[in-house]
């Protein structure tokens, strides 16, 4: 399956990754400025930069093959989806017990209480289809979606 | 007790708050440090005293919620004391230290190119649509014979080494240390695949650099910088500078601060120290010293490459050039007096060279006079802001072009001049590696490539407009030309005829 790939030579750590996240899981999608500014509460970048200068690099969920956090979710809230391979928490779901936190290898997936408890993760913008917005918007081609080599 | 400045800042940025969204994209992005982000009051925090105006922030921020300006506030009006001759000596009265600064002479000084006019084909001969019909632009630089004897469609004597190029443009000398390996990855994988070179300056050969080889022009300077025998080898052509139109006169300079490992080894000098180029090369005190050089060069390479003498555009730039054709070079690189530069002093960069259009015409016309152009290829840089004033400078007489600054551009340069500083956010005129990483060399090279490719198209247009197929017949083709509000004087040294004449 096609994922993200981070090339972290070229990561200039500027966060717009992080920026078109929020704005393509918000209400207003397409429109940063209200993204930011009316949607509440503010969802959550599904991305994180991990930075040690010189270092940094994009991180978002890997979508694994075999997902610990699907094993592990309790409630069938973490799901692979068998004909895209992509990992999708379906926060109805979710009860925000954190196991998924716990058990991912790659931090890749936050917790966000604003209102109820729940689990947040990158989604590869399925719902959207096409580029993921980070990738799409990266500005120094720091990250790629493509097929692992 | 320290003194306190009495600069104030250039340049003021104006945040529109009903834009910004604390993204802190432009925190992140300045390596000057202007802006801040205060936890406390959740707030965005510019302070304009180090805005050097490079647009990063700017070009970067997601909601166009910045607009930098020209900082409003104003001396008392006064046109002999401008406000930068001011600043200049409140500067100089803090440091006590030569003004230095980055990139080519910004001073408003006339630019020849706008004052030329290009002709076009009008019912006696057609114009030709290049689209259509084909159109040359193969440019072979290096001495050429004075005769050719064939023999059943053979060369009976063999050519000189000449230079290939699939367009007349070259990526002009550009060291690394002045600028970062990405810069240098993104032009010499520009150069390789359109067909033409780029410059090592007086950096060294980086040794992933190697494989570029066949595109790359390996420079020899006073300093003497990373000049060893697999150096000259793994070039197609050899360059000796003797200067460079930023700065006539005087060496490189490369601050101690861009000076980092990579840039150590490839030098052949210790970390950290300045690079700074003698201002002769020592070796070199008079033509025959030059010639001595040249052939030392051919020695050392078999007679396989041509060599190439760079020069500043300066006062007898005429008789020089004569000089340096009779010294046995194969390529003459004459660098205008607008040319670029990593590191200069400031008042050399705008004050000591001529006019590149000048300097060309003069050269060409010499060199024909005394029936010497065919030995020697001219090349001309100092400020090639686009494919007209290309079109412009082959008909006036050079083989081929050096871009630099426009290069540059093309990489995401925004001409703040702060080159020197080591701190380019743009990851161009850097060795921090945190800044260097910002410039991926594969979108670099895809956009050094692409300007390459629109100006070899519109080079194309201009010539079939002109009736013309084939670059070589622009050559030197003055009647292409006509002048436009110059005078007299300038109609006779630019060999060209008033608009409507």
């Amino acid at each position: 399956m096609k994922r993200v790939y981070v090339r972290e030579e070229y990561c200039a750590g500027c966060g717009l990754c992080q920026v078109h996240c929020i704005t393509a899981h918000s209400e207003y999608k397409g429109d940063i400025i209200k993204a930011y500014k009316k949607s509440f509460p503010r969802p959550l970048a599904r991305v994180i930069v991990e930075e040690k200068r010189p270092l940094s690099f994009s991180l978002q969920c890997r979508h694994c093959e075999e997902a610990e956090c699907v094993k592990a979710c309790i409630t069938g809230a973490m799901q692979k989806d068998p004909a895209t391979g992509i990992v999708i928490n379906d926060t109805a779901r979710c009860i925000g017990c954190w196991t998924c936190v716990l058990v991912c290898p790659y931090g890749a997936v936050r917790r966000d209480e604003t209102l109820h408890k729940v689990a947040v993760k990158c989604d590869m913008c399925a719902e959207a289809g096409g580029v993921p917005l980070c990738v799409e918007n990266c500005p120094n081609g720091a990250l790629e979606y493509r097929e692992e080599r | 007790m320290s003194l306190k400045s009495y600069v104030t800042p250039s340049f003021l940025i104006e945040r529109n708050k009903e834009r910004c969204i604390k993204c802190k994209v432009c925190v992140q992005q300045c390596a000057n440090e202007v802006h801040r982000y205060d936890e406390e009051d959740d707030e965005i925090i510019s302070e304009e005293h180090q805005c050097v105006n490079c647009q990063r922030c700017v070009t970067l921020c997601p909601t166009g919620a910045l607009t930098i300006r020209k900082n409003p506030n104003e001396l008392r009006q006064n046109s002999n004391w401008t406000a930068e001759a001011v600043r200049a000596i409140y500067i100089q009265a803090e440091t006590g230290g030569i003004l230095l600064t980055g990139m080519g002479n910004d001073r408003p000084y006339p630019v020849y190119w706008d004052n030329i006019l290009l002709n076009a084909s009008q019912v006696t001969n057609p114009s030709i649509d290049p689209l259509r019909e084909p159109m040359e632009l193969k440019t072979h630089l290096g001495r050429k014979p004075d005769s050719l004897s064939i023999k059943e469609g053979k060369l009976q004597k063999k050519l000189p080494p000449q230079l290939e190029l699939e367009l007349p443009i070259m990526f002009s000398a550009m060291s690394f240390g002045s600028i970062s390996l990405n810069a240098i990855k993104s032009l010499a994988e520009a150069a390789k695949q359109e067909g033409t070179y780029f410059n090592t300056g007086e950096g060294g050969l980086h040794r992933d650099l190697y494989q570029y080889g066949e595109n790359t022009i390996v420079q020899v300077a006073s300093g003497r910088f990373g000049v060893h025998a697999d150096y000259l080898q793994a070039g197609a052509a050899i360059e000796i500078k003797i200067g460079q139109g930023a700065k006539p006169g005087i060496g490189g300079h490369l601050p101690g601060e861009k000076v980092e490992r990579e840039v150590s080894e490839t030098r052949m000098i210790p970390e950290g120290t300045d690079a700074i180029s003698p201002a002769p090369h020592h070796d070199i005190y008079s033509i025959e010293d030059l010639r001595q050089l040249i052939y030392s060069l051919k020695e050392a390479t078999n007679y396989e490459k041509p060599v190439s003498v760079k020069i500043a555009a300066v006062h007898n730039v005429a008789a020089i050039a004569s000089g340096i054709a009779r010294a046995g070079a194969d390529i003459i690189a004459i660098d205008g007096y607008r040319g670029g530069t990593g590191a200069a002093p400031l008042r050399i960069r705008d004050n000591v060279g001529i006019p590149i259009e000048f300097a060309l015409a003069a050269v060409d016309t010499r060199l024909r006079q005394e029936a010497i152009r065919n030995q020697v290829s001219l090349v001309v840089g100092g400020s090639i802001r686009n494919s007209a004033d290309i079109v412009k400078a082959i008909a006036l007489g050079a083989d081929a072009v050096y871009i630099a600054s426009s290069a540059l551009l093309a990489l995401g340069c925004h001409m703040c001049q702060k080159c020197y500083t080591g701190k380019c956010n743009w990851g161009i005129a850097t060795q921090d590696p945190q800044l260097a990483k910002r410039l991926n060399p594969e979108l670099g090279a895809q956009r050094a490539r692409n300007l390459l490719r629109a100006w070899k198209h519109e080079i194309q247009e201009m010539l079939g407009g002109m009736g013309i197929n084939a670059i070589e017949s622009l050559r030197g083709n003055r009647l292409m030309l006509r002048g436009i509000g110059l005078t007299e004087k300038e109609l006779q040294i630019l060999g060209i005829k008033n608009a409507g004449e």
